[in-house]
């Protein structure tokens, strides 16, 4: 069996799918990859099912050896990828891993989540019906953790026709520039009513910045309080991925993958979901500026994400990078 | 029965239907029966929903599902609702073993309340306690109403480990730990029951809506059940009860 073995797992790797959706009401986070785009399209880079496992590292990432021969893609942030530690490697598009070779990643050099896929997936078993990692719950993924320098890692079957691989790549159109300073469109409330017309306005007027206490939990963010009516508390009510909550303390935090399903706090808004893959490529001290959209855009953004996947598929059948067949032969 | 609630946006792939903004079996088992109603619909394109309180977090796919179809959907729900008459509840029966190592905090509770040790337990055990959510870590359940005389402030300093299935109290709460973790409870209790399992295909083993009872039980009891439960086999004790709703 093909495995990758962990010889260093980075600053924080762990195994993700798009998630674990079916346990909410029974007080489970949805876990899965903080970048959904990234992690999509290393997918359909290497053939995979959209929600496969692939690998995510996080601000450093790691060095990793392949016992066989193996079809990968690299997306997200950029780590400076290397082959047996000189060959600059080459992200959104396939690569050849022979036996042998080592992967290595360095520092985020752009972004701040890097995704490594493969052809067949990481074969982790499935824990109430995902095989994302929830880390402080100790479940899923690779035996509920962070990975570990030893790990050894079992790459799934795949079935891919090397022909059809080899060569693919993402057009740089569709390859997302990761901004230091972003703007993050959001649905107003649903408790905006708890807030004055100032802190509305002070929410949507200033810059905030990412704090060092951010992770895959949620981004907690500095800057220009924001003024409740009265209290910040709400009796506890559901929580999902892109909640912007604000605390008594008046700064905002941005719920993501790793959330609690219930909380106390008032919501003022939700990031749209074709946004919240800017805010996973976010690392402290980056900016943030909220803009308020109405539903019916975020919903027609929402469709035109789904149609790029689309194109970046009916793309691979048009375009290939040259020499694409020499590359289909090192695959078979 | 006109109802009153509100439809708003949890951003672009979630609604959130709201009740009576206040903590009452009535207003939550609303929310129970909106879930039960738009579960019976399978309307396409809605996916988990998220109960709690007063209110009820629906999210779903807009490229199925266009807003204003759910918003119909939900409209519709609202009317059967007066349909699904929640004739009885569910009341599970929790065994615990209170006091000494297992409940460590049973004299502290029983002193600040200037009641002995076993009147704690008496009155802890003679009433029914409605799930009113599910949350916090998987399986917690946020009872409701603890009789006032029973009520201690939290621990000053918290614990950095308490066990899974410890029982205790929080002001004018009470819970259960489903797993180990901090907190800062006052622990009164045990049970050997399980209430997050990741190894059974339905890990979690109350639901909202339902009611706990707690019974005590001595060690010999205790160790049994703890048995029969590492093995898989026990099953857990379950009654129905007219609802209060």
């Amino acid at each position: 069996m093909t495995k990758l073995k962990v010889v260093n797992p980075g600053m924080y790797s762990t195994i993700q799918d798009l998630g674990r959706k079916s346990y909410q009401q029974y007080g489970m986070p949805v876990a899965g990859s903080m970048d959904d785009y990234a992690h999509r399209v290393a997918n359909l880079l290497v053939g995979n099912a959209a929600e496969a496992t692939v690998i995510e590292q996080t601000a450093l990432g790691g060095v990793y050896q392949f016992t066989e021969k193996a079809v990968i893609s690299i997306t997200g942030g950029d780590m400076m990828p290397k082959r047996n530690g000189e060959e600059s490697l080459k992200m959104w598009r396939t690569l050849v891993m022979h036996p042998g070779d080592t992967l290595s990643f360095g520092a985020a050099q752009n972004g701040f989540r890097c995704y490594l896929a493969v052809a067949g997936g990481f074969d982790v078993p499935t824990v109430l019906k995902s095989k994302a990692t929830y880390v402080r719950g100790g479940l899923g993924g690779f035996e509920g953790r962070i990975l570990k320098k030893g790990d050894e890692i079992a790459i799934g079957a795949s079935t891919f026709v090397p022909m059809d691989l080899a060569g693919r790549f993402v057009r740089v159109s569709k390859i997302p520039t990761y901004e230091e300073q972003v703007t993050l469109h959001v649905i107003l409330g649903p408790q905006e009513d708890c807030f004055t017309r100032k802190g509305i306005a002070d929410f949507f007027g200033n810059v905030y910045t990412v704090s060092g206490e951010s992770d895959r939990m949620g981004y907690r963010l500095e800057g220009e309080k924001v003024a409740h009516v009265s209290s910040a508390d709400i009796i506890s009510d559901g929580i999902i991925r892109g909640a912007v909550q604000i605390p008594g303390h008046g700064n905002p935090i941005i719920m993501l993958s790793d959330c609690q399903t219930t909380g106390g706090y008032t919501k003022i808004a939700h990031v749209i979901t074709s946004d919240l893959w800017k805010v996973a490529q976010l690392k402290a001290g980056n900016c943030i500026r909220f803009k308020a959209v109405d539903i019916e855009t975020a919903h027609e953004l929402l469709k035109e994400e789904a149609n790029i996947y689309r194109e970046i598929e009916a793309e691979f059948d048009q375009y290939r990078i040259e020499g694409y067949q020499a590359l289909a032969e090192q695959m078979s | 029965m006109k109802r009153d609630y509100t439809i708003k946006h949890a951003g672009d792939c979630g609604v959130t239907v709201e009740f009576e903004n206040i903590i009452s079996e009535c207003v939550n088992q609303q929310v129970i029966q909106l879930k039960i109603a738009l579960e019976q619909a399978a309307i396409k394109g809605m996916g988990e929903m998220i109960p709690t309180y007063r209110a009820l977090l629906i999210q779903y796919n807009p490229l199925m599902l266009p807003y204003k179809e759910l918003e119909t959907g939900i409209v519709k729900a609202m009317d059967c609702m007066e349909d699904v008459t929640s004739q009885s509840s569910k009341v599970y029966i929790i065994p615990v073993y209170y006091g000494e190592a297992y409940g460590p905090d049973l004299g502290t509770v029983a002193k600040h309340n200037g009641i002995s040790e076993e009147e704690v337990i008496q009155i802890h055990t003679s009433r029914d306690y409605r799930i009113y959510m599910l949350g916090f870590t998987p399986g917690f359940p946020y009872l409701g109403g603890m009789d006032a005389r029973i009520e201690t402030p939290r621990l000053e300093k918290p614990r950095t480990k308490i066990d899974a299935g410890s029982v205790g109290i929080a002001g004018a709460q009470t819970g259960i730990y489903p797993i180990d973790s901090p907190g800062g409870w006052q622990i009164i209790g045990r049970t050997p029951l399980k209430l997050f399992d990741r190894d059974k295909p339905n890990p979690i083993l109350l639901e909202a809506g339902a009611y706990i009872r707690f019974k005590p039980v001595g060690l010999k009891v205790y160790a049994a059940i703890a048995a029969d439960v590492e093995k898989g086999t026990y099953v857990p004790e379950t009654v129905l009860t007219k609802g209060e709703a």
